[in-house]
């Protein structure tokens, strides 16, 4: 009962509504754009509307989460929102891994059904008829039509860079839990070591996976339009990487907040949240590794 | 009843703000319900006349008003607009009103996100309608927007109708969050789970399927976007990819949504019900199991959608069946109103009137649906006006009637005033006249063989579209009629008592009416 007492019901906020215009503008200039683009007209105004949009949402994203972090360091806030913060984050995670599943869905798919019927597996012998002489294989490197998606001429192994990768990324979750004892523990040295290093391994983690794309491009002809295998294969690893960034972006904002001496050893869920964030990236990516380079 | 009076004495005893910046700026979660409603009821008008546009086509044979592209721009936007303008924000909008006053909670737990999940669907509409005034038109391909008619073959409009989908995706997320952290954190103590009313307990489900589900849409239409602007070959076969693909991950959201669409309108009936039985509903844990079992079954029956494309025999047999056990729990719904019903002490309201409609209508929906299910049967119902009867039997007297229903219920909660009751009877009473001639006589077209989405079909087919479309007009009218009661139950009536009908149960009632501004500021005891 002594919990309920004080729930904080916030003031009126100018923040969602600024979210609502950064996020409109952003999303139908990014739309004008592909459009006018594809039809040949100028982009200028959809580049000025999407900028605009991306200013405004980072604004909002700066008034907003200081917002929360000044109500929160003035102490308005009860353990019982700090449950609610908690069923917010667990909930979001929880849809982004829908998100990751339609994905791995449709890689599932084409691996299973799509590709095999196509070469003329099972009772779909339509479709094999598509293409007279199609040979369903996993790397797909030769696509039904290669005159419309030229198949790459190999595709990336798993031993390599993907290898490494996959050391740094689950060696950034120990690092990162490291941190977070040292947190609790109210040791903040070792917090600011170990978070640090966290960030050091998530962007050695993009570099590398740079280096990677470019490797694809420039000389594998792996791209987005080499087939369903570049399309899967940048789908996945593109949007692992960009939840990557976005992580790391997390974490470095909690670097700065402990320096600026913000969280406590028993209350500190922005970091907590962050953590739980990066774990699941790198749980994502173990899915990645296994499912698209070993398999 | 001391959480009534407590309220006054905490921090925020101010009440809304002056002006428009109210709404703009609101955290409250009543102001941002009404907004949900508004926006809703807006939305069901333009999807509505949308609606009016098909039917006054399709009043004769042959081509007489519109044009073939723009009819389908007008039935791929009616569905598109009802689906996720009028019928799912209308659920938020009740859910924003009656669950913190459900559950004794001061607020929604994440006000703030909760008016930006709001605003975002405005500004995402905006988006999606401007495409019919863009090169190209509006997207053209069914509500489904199936691939490769919405990616090699769509309208330059379509990557806007992405972006918009997009919106509503992030909105339906944070507000199906906002509502289970609601519901599982701000209970007042002693609400235990099998404590909760059931409208509560249904849009906890609801709020799981939204999360689970409308990410597998933003999936699905980001590989539209990278089809059409990137390259990719998801849906192309030449490419490796399948069209197939699409309609897979699209129905794994699909089915979920349109029990989505429902779930809180079963809620809202178990409270109606047995207010106007002046019995407590029968059965209450086996209504609370049914809801979690169609929910469950709900993610295993999406390739019933997709018989006839061809997918192998063995999982058309697994579809089938799996659809057909859907029947079970939601057979212990029906059943359990009904025993509600029996030797209850009933009487015949306006809300009572459309929860009564509800169950025997939707129980039609619900049959033709195990029609449907069928799979060989389903070969000759398939892209029928047989479909067309089937899912609006579900949504119009399903999803839109638990919705009036629910209005009508709270309006008095809402205002403070009493609806004026023979107006209201006479909404529904049109309403009912008018949707049953609309869609009854599709089952006989469809079963006839007219193919839905064309906007002109054999002369055979005359009579009943012509019965129809005057039903839909009927009923098309009739919603203006609604809105002239609401407006007139705002600006006054009888004054409404705290408890407005004498068999309602639940800590709503408890407040006076209207409610205050901020309710249960401190928690009330549930014993």
């Amino acid at each position: 009962m002594a919990t309920n007492q004080t729930y904080y019901v916030p003031e009126q906020s100018k923040w969602p509504i600024i979210a609502t215009v950064g996020l409109g503008l952003t999303l139908f200039g990014l739309a004008s754009i592909l459009v006018n683009g594809s039809q040949g007209e100028s982009t200028t105004i959809p580049w000025t509307l999407f900028f605009l949009g991306a200013l405004i949402m980072a604004y909002m994203l700066f008034g907003w989460f200081g917002n929360v972090i000044r109500e929160s360091r003035a102490g308005l806030y009860s353990p019982q929102m700090d449950r609610s913060f908690r069923w917010g984050m667990s909930w979001f995670i929880f849809s982004e891994v829908m998100f990751f599943a339609a994905f791995f869905g449709a890689l599932f798919y084409v691996r299973t059904f799509a590709v095999p019927w196509l070469g003329g597996e099972g009772d779909r012998g339509s479709s094999a008829m598509l293409w007279d002489g199609f040979q369903a294989t996993w790397p797909l490197t030769q696509n039904p039509d290669p005159s419309a998606y030229p198949g790459p001429k190999e595709v990336i192994g798993p031993w390599g860079l993907p290898l490494i990768n996959t050391i740094l990324l689950v060696s950034s979750s120990f690092t990162v839990t490291v941190a977070h004892h040292g947190l609790k523990a109210g040791n903040r040295q070792k917090v600011k070591l170990w978070l640090a290093a966290t960030i050091v391994l998530g962007l050695s983690f993009l570099t590398l996976q740079a280096f990677e794309y470019h490797h694809a491009y420039a000389e594998l002809d792996l791209t987005l339009s080499s087939g369903i295998y570049g399309s899967t294969f940048f789908m996945l690893t593109g949007f692992h990487g960009a939840h990557v960034t976005l992580g790391c972006l997390m974490l470095i904002i909690m670097l700065v907040r402990i320096f600026k001496g913000h969280f406590s050893a028993d209350n500190h869920f922005g970091f907590e949240a962050a953590s739980w964030y990066w774990h699941f990236v790198d749980v994502v990516w173990l899915g990645l590794f296994v499912f698209v380079y070993i398999l | 009843m001391s959480a009534v009076a407590d309220t006054h004495t905490q921090e925020h005893h101010h009440g809304p703000a002056r002006g428009f910046t109210r709404w703009l700026l609101t955290t409250n979660h009543k102001d941002i319900g009404t907004m949900y409603l508004v926006f809703s009821f807006t939305m069901f008008l333009l999807g509505g006349s949308m609606a009016m546009v098909i039917r006054a086509e399709l009043f004769q044979p042959g081509l007489q008003i519109v044009q073939p592209e723009f009819f389908n721009q007008m039935t791929t936007m009616h569905g598109l607009i009802m689906v996720f303008g009028a019928v799912m924000p209308a659920f938020v909008g009740l859910a924003n009103w009656m669950i913190p006053m459900m559950i004794g909670a001061p607020d929604m737990a994440l006000p703030r996100m909760n008016n930006w999940s709001f605003w975002l669907l405005p500004c995402a509409f905006l988006i999606l309608v401007s495409t019919l005034f863009m090169k190209g038109g509006a997207p053209n391909f069914g509500w489904t927007f199936y691939a490769p008619l919405s990616t090699t073959y769509g309208p330059p409009s379509t990557t806007f109708f992405i972006f918009a989908i997009h919106m509503m995706g992030i909105s339906s997320i944070m507000g199906a969050i906002n509502v289970i952290a609601t519901i599982l954190n701000l209970r007042a103590p002693g609400m235990t789970l099998m404590k909760m009313p059931l409208f509560v307990w249904t849009w906890l489900i609801t709020a799981f399927l939204l999360i689970a589900v409308m990410p597998v849409l933003a999936g699905v239409v980001t590989m539209m976007l990278m089809d059409i602007n990137f390259g990719t070959s998801f849906f192309d076969a030449s490419g490796g990819g399948d069209p197939v693909l699409f309609q897979h991950v699209f129905w794994f959201f699909g089915h979920p949504e349109v029990y989505i669409m429902i779930l809180p309108a079963f809620g809202a009936v178990s409270h109606i019900i047995p207010a106007f039985s002046r019995k407590p509903l029968f059965g209450y844990a086996s209504m609370v199991y049914a809801v979690g079992a169609i929910a469950l079954l709900s993610f295993v029956v999406w390739a019933h959608h997709m018989f006839t494309v061809g997918i192998p025999i063995a999982g058309q047999l697994f579809f089938m069946y799996a659809t057909m056990l859907i029947a079970v729990p939601t057979g212990v719904k029906v059943f359990n109103w009904v025993a509600t019903m029996f030797r209850g002490s009933l009487s015949f309201e306006t809300p009572m009137l459309f929860a009564v409609a509800f169950v025997i209508l939707f129980t039609i929906g619900g049959f033709s649906g195990l029609m449907l299910a069928i799979a060989p049967s389903d070969f000759q119902y398939h892209d029928t006006y047989f479909v067309v009867a089937h899912f609006h039997y579900v949504l119009v007297p399903g999803a839109i009637f638990g919705i009036f229903a629910s209005a009508y219920f709270w309006l008095p909660k809402w205002t403070g005033h009493m609806y004026d009751e023979t107006l209201g009877k006479t909404h529904f009473w049109l309403s009912f006249i008018g949707m049953n001639m609309a869609f009854f006589p599709m089952h006989f077209l469809g079963l006839a063989g007219m193919p839905r989405r064309i906007p002109d079909y054999a002369l055979q087919f005359a009579d009943f579209n012509m019965v129809s479309s005057i039903g839909a007009f009927t009923f098309g009218a009739t919603q203006l009629l609604f809105l002239f009661i609401v407006i007139k139950c705002i600006r006054g009536g009888k004054e409404a008592p705290a408890k407005p009908w004498e068999g309602a149960e639940g800590l709503e009632w408890t407040l006076p009416s209207p409610a205050p501004y901020h309710t249960f500021a401190t928690p009330p005891e549930v014993k």
